[in-house]
């Protein structure tokens, strides 16, 4: 029995690693005390009234967030863990093995849980209040959205102490990620973990078109539509065409797993490259999906901190959609290699390079939306400016990518993995830092501190530099991606050597931001205003943090920068329209159904990562339970009475004088 | 302070010029960049054309994005024009939609020309008959088949220079990559089907090689030596091997198959059609089965083995 229990639990947990046995040790302390606290200051109850079952899209954006910089801290420390053991040549620090799920961890937690939810959190925060709304579409299935998501991303996380870490690289690709080839429970963990959340991610796009399209102020027509918006739109209608290809080929690949049905193995007349395509005919618009709002963000602040109007809002837009629609049609380029002929590569090249075209025009937009403007050099500004030459860079490698011929050559070669960064690292994350940056007064009433955050602005741009430079070089010199290590006289020493300093930079990078954010918060000096940058849109015109109503009355809007306009208006002497008498407003009440039936849905997953049945089928009724009780609860809204606006009005404004 | 900021305006553009001298320095060196053959010298020339093309935007954008910053900052006493609501002009944006699409045109009309030029599949120009040799990616080594010669290697692969080189490639193990960086680019290895890619040494040398898709765990060591030699040297090192080397038995190639690295070996012989076999394992009875792409036209289908029926590997199949 004793030794029963124990085999079990030497397969349950992993065991033998010391980096992971201290990973296990810390996890363990940090829960204890995360309970200990919690009990001790008796905040259980607040934690489930206020964030628990909040269906507030601020508090929900929040959420995301916190839980994507606690992501990106996981993602950085298994990069710099990989940088460590590249940093020389045979280098033994990390096992093959654990190299191998290193890899394939940081691949998954940057993209999916770092840079998607980093995403939704200022999809969530910032929508609503750019268009004039009180709340998004659906309220309650947007708090499940994110605790989907959570739930999904914690599944996936706890692979790497209990059961083992996936390693057959992010895409997982069978044959390797199929039975024979993976046969531990990491690749269950995940399937399962990308499919929970994934199905999180599908809801979050429907959720927000509808926002965008049924709920915007009077007077916003959709080409007044601020361009931060325009790109979550852009971005929303790729996650509806992309993410059920996803949830699909996840599906498939499980059934082939579990039930030893054939779509991918080859043998009883399954097809591997049909798993190839299917992912990346998701993979390919995923990277536009995390894109296309940072450039929406870069045209906010280019606007802003230029004092100027954005340039080319029409080709904005266009450009936006055209990106959208186009990069359902270039998949094949991830495999130019696979020898699908000539007539086939040359068509998705020309695709590939026709997507530079709307890219390059929105550059030339930003930089004459500066143009004849006054540039203010605050953090995000900072982020912005960086960011061109950055992305002009890695665009431009991405274009050398897509001659094909000249593939051949790249393809998964270092080259390939210092493109991507460069636009994933210079255009995802460094956009969602700086509107991160630009839109925290908004979330929590002040400011970040500027000189912390351009310490951290110069630590993770060198940084960046001096890490990925290199790498183009390295794989010229012929260093395949995902190797554990080289030899001495291959001559890639030096050069990695260098790479591993600037990720090590990055690292100090991150420091500095963490550093800031804890300073800013114990300083807490409130931003009084509502508007601290001098704002542009909407958003910029409700107190900060924005009361639970958004708008005490709903704004109409005549201009593309309304709330500019309306300053304008001001100095010039225009007395704006009287507000129209508060009316009592219609909100949504909290439900604690998301946050359970997501966690139910931990549960199967889990259940179904070990093969435990007598866990998955019970959790799946009650995630039916679930649906079932949401489908007859009656009492799901309530009005908050005009008093009460005034009384929270007063107290924002009275603060704002 | 003042100087603080003028040292950290310029340590940026700093870094960048010596990464750029960096990498004009060594480019000797660089594999890809000084290519030992006709495929790897094309390539490189389609790399040094597109990223001329787009440093035709590349640079231009640059100074630009350094001149609107440097002028349009705010100071006190900037005399730069501030115009807050122009933001629109047909003319300028005709321009920046009109330079990307003639770039862009013209670098699409060089690679579709290079895509049908360099497709591997396709035969290289030359006097000589190629060489064929069978390259299979087993966990994690190489099996390299010289069907003519009757010989066979582990991780090592030694070709005459100046013949073409046929390598038909195929998996016996997770997807892999065959890479050899001075000759040309890669092609994936999959099971169940032959692929093909031509390349050729100009001269005499050893190269790099390696798998290039991540396959799994000792990925990494799945690395092979390529020696370039003269004909006759070749053909000296052909005898010896099958004078020296053990044959390769059917049994010896199962355990060779099983996971695990390897060293460099030889052997004098291996199992008639083995390379066949490995391809056509998964092929259902009666069923066109997965398989091979439109490289594997049945007038070219592999080498020698006549008694295989030449139609196993010709099917297209979806998916590409
Ligand atoms: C912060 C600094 C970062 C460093 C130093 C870094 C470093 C690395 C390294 C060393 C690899 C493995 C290369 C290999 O062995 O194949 C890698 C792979 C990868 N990284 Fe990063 N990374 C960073 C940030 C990011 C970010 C922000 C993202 C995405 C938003 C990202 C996405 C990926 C992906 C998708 C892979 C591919 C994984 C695979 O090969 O399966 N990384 N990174
Ligand atoms: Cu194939
Ligand atoms: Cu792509």
């Amino acid at each position: 029995m004793l030794d029963s229990i124990k085999d079990f639990a030497s397969e349950f947990f992993v065991t033998g690693d010391p980096l992971i046995l201290g990973a296990q040790v810390s996890i363990a302390i940090a829960m204890v005390a995360i309970l200990f606290v919690l009990s001790y200051f008796k905040k259980w109850g607040w934690l489930w009234r206020e964030w628990l079952t909040t269906v507030d899209h601020k508090k929900i954006g929040i959420m995301y967030i916190i839980c994507s910089i606690l992501m990106l801290f996981r993602g950085g420390v298994d990069a710099l863990l990989m940088r460590l053991q590249l940093a020389m040549p045979e280098m033994q620090f990390l096992e093959a093995e654990h190299y191998n799920q290193i890899f394939t961890t940081h691949g998954v937690i940057m993209i999916l849980f770092m840079a998607m939810p980093l995403m939704f959190g200022l999809f969530n925060i910032v929508v609503p209040l750019q268009i004039g709304a009180r709340d998004v579409a659906y309220p309650f299935l947007n708090a499940l959205s994110f605790w989907l998501f959570f739930w999904g991303a914690m599944l996936f996380n706890v692979s790497f102490v209990i059961g083992g870490s996936p390693d057959a690289g992010w895409l997982a690709y069978p044959p390797l990620s199929g039975l024979t080839h993976s046969p531990g429970v990491g690749q269950n963990f995940y399937i399962w973990g990308i499919q929970i959340s994934g199905i999180g991610s599908l809801a979050t796009g429907i959720n927000f078109i509808v926002t965008i399209l049924k709920m915007r102020a009077p007077g916003m027509t959709l080409m007044k539509m601020p361009m931060f918006t325009w790109s979550v739109f852009s971005s929303c209608i790729i996650i509806i065409f992309a993410f059920p290809i996803l949830t699909v080929t996840l599906a498939l690949l499980f059934l082939d797993r579990f039930l030893g049905t054939h779509f991918f193995t080859l043998d009883a007349g399954g097809n591997p490259m049909m798993y190839i395509n299917l992912i990346w005919m998701w993979g390919h618009p995923e990277v536009y999906i995390v894109v296309l709002p940072a450039f929406g963000i870069f045209s906010e602040i280019a606007a802003t901190f230029s004092k100027k109007k954005l340039f080319g809002y029409k080709s904005m837009v266009f450009a936006m959609i055209s990106i959208s629609v186009f990069s359902f049609f270039t998949w094949a380029h991830h495999f130019f290699t696979m020898g699908s002929g000539a007539d086939v590569n040359a068509f998705f090249a020309v695709t590939t390079m026709a997507i530079a075209i709307p890219t390059g025009v929105k550059v030339f937009n930003w930089l004459f939306t500066m143009f004849r403007g006054r540039i203010t050099f605050t953090t995000p500004m900072m982020w912005m400016i960086a960011f061109i030459p950055c992305f002009v860079i890695g665009g431009m490698t991405g274009v050398l990518l897509s001659v094909a011929p000249a593939d051949f050559q790249f393809h998964n070669s270092y080259f390939l993995i210092a493109h991507f960064h460069q636009v994933l690292i210079g255009g995802v994350a460094f956009g969602y830092f700086a509107g991160l940056y630009y839109w925290w007064p908004k979330m929590f009433g002040f400011k970040l501190n500027e000189h912390l955050g351009k310490w951290a602005f110069w630590f993770w741009n060198i940084g960046f530099y001096v890490c990925f430079m290199p790498q183009y070089v390295l794989g010229l010199d012929g260093m395949t991606r995902r190797m554990y290590t080289y030899d001495f006289d291959m001559g890639w020493g030096p050069l990695n050597l260098v790479s591993t300093i600037g990720g090590f930079m990055m690292g100090i990078g991150f420091i500095f931001q963490v550093w800031q954010i804890a300073y800013s918060i114990k300083k807490n000096q409130k931003d009084v205003t509502g508007d601290p940058w001098n704002g542009r849109t909407l958003e910029w015109s409700i107190p900060s943090p924005a009361p639970l109503y958004n708008f005490a009355t709903l704004p109409q809007v005549e201009a593309v920068d309304d709330w500019w306009e309306k300053k304008q208006k001001r100095e010039q002497g225009i007395a704006p329209p009287p507000a129209p008498p508060l009316e009592p407003i219609h909100m949504p009440k909290n439900s604690g159904i998301p946050f359970i039936k997501s966690l139910l849905w931990f549960f199967v997953g889990f259940g179904f990562v070990w093969g435990w049945l007598w866990m998955a089928i019970p959790a799946l009724i009650g995630v039916g339970i679930c649906m079932l009780v949401r489908q007859f609860s009656y009492d799901t809204d309530y009005y908050i009475p005009v008093s009460e606006v005034q009384k929270a009005e007063a107290q924002a404004r009275g603060a704002a004088l | 302070m003042k100087s603080r900021k003028k040292v950290r305006r310029f340590i940026v553009p700093l870094l960048f010029v010596s990464i750029l001298v960096l990498l004009s320095g060594c480019s000797e060196s660089i594999r890809v960049l000084d290519p030992k053959g006709p495929i790897g010298e094309s390539q490189k020339d389609l790399i040094l054309i597109s990223s001329l093309l787009c440093a035709i935007i590349l640079v231009p954008v640059l100074a630009l994005t350094a001149f609107i910053v440097y002028r349009y900052r705010d100071k006190p006493g900037n005399k730069a024009a501030y115009k807050p609501n122009w933001s629109h002009s047909t003319l300028m944006e005709t321009i920046w939609w009109g330079i990307p699409v003639v770039i862009i045109t013209i670098l699409a009309i060089v690679t579709v020309k290079g895509t049908y030029d360099l497709e591997p599949s396709k035969p290289l120009d030359s006097e000589k008959k190629p060489l064929v040799i069978q390259a299979t990616s087993l966990d994690w080594k190489w099996l390299f088949k010289y069907p003519e010669q009757g010989i066979a290697t582990v991780n090592y692969i030694e070709i005459p220079e100046d013949v073409p080189i046929r390598f038909e490639l195929t998996s016996d193990a997770p997807m892999n990559s065959f890479w050899i960086p001075e000759l040309g680019g890669q092609m994936y290895t999959m099971s169940g089907m032959a692929m093909k890619l031509h390349l050729q040494a100009d001269e005499p040398g050893e190269y790099y090689g390696s798998g290039a898709n991540f396959s799994g765990e000792h990925f990494a060591d799945m690395k092979f030596t390529v020696r370039a030699t003269s004909e006759a040297e070749f053909n000296k090192w052909v005898e010896s091997v099958k004078q020296t080397s053990p044959a390769l038995t059917e049994e010896g190639y199962q355990q060779l198959a099983k996971p695990g690295k390897a060293d460099v070996q030889y052997f004098s012989s291996f199992p008639e059609g083995l390379f066949e076999r490995i391809v056509t394992k998964y092929v259902v009875e009666g069923d066109e089965g997965h398989a091979g792409h439109r490289q594997m036209t049945t007038e070219e289908s592999p080498s020698s083995e006549p008694e295989q029926p030449k139609s196993d590997m010709s099917h297209e199949h979806a998916g590409h």
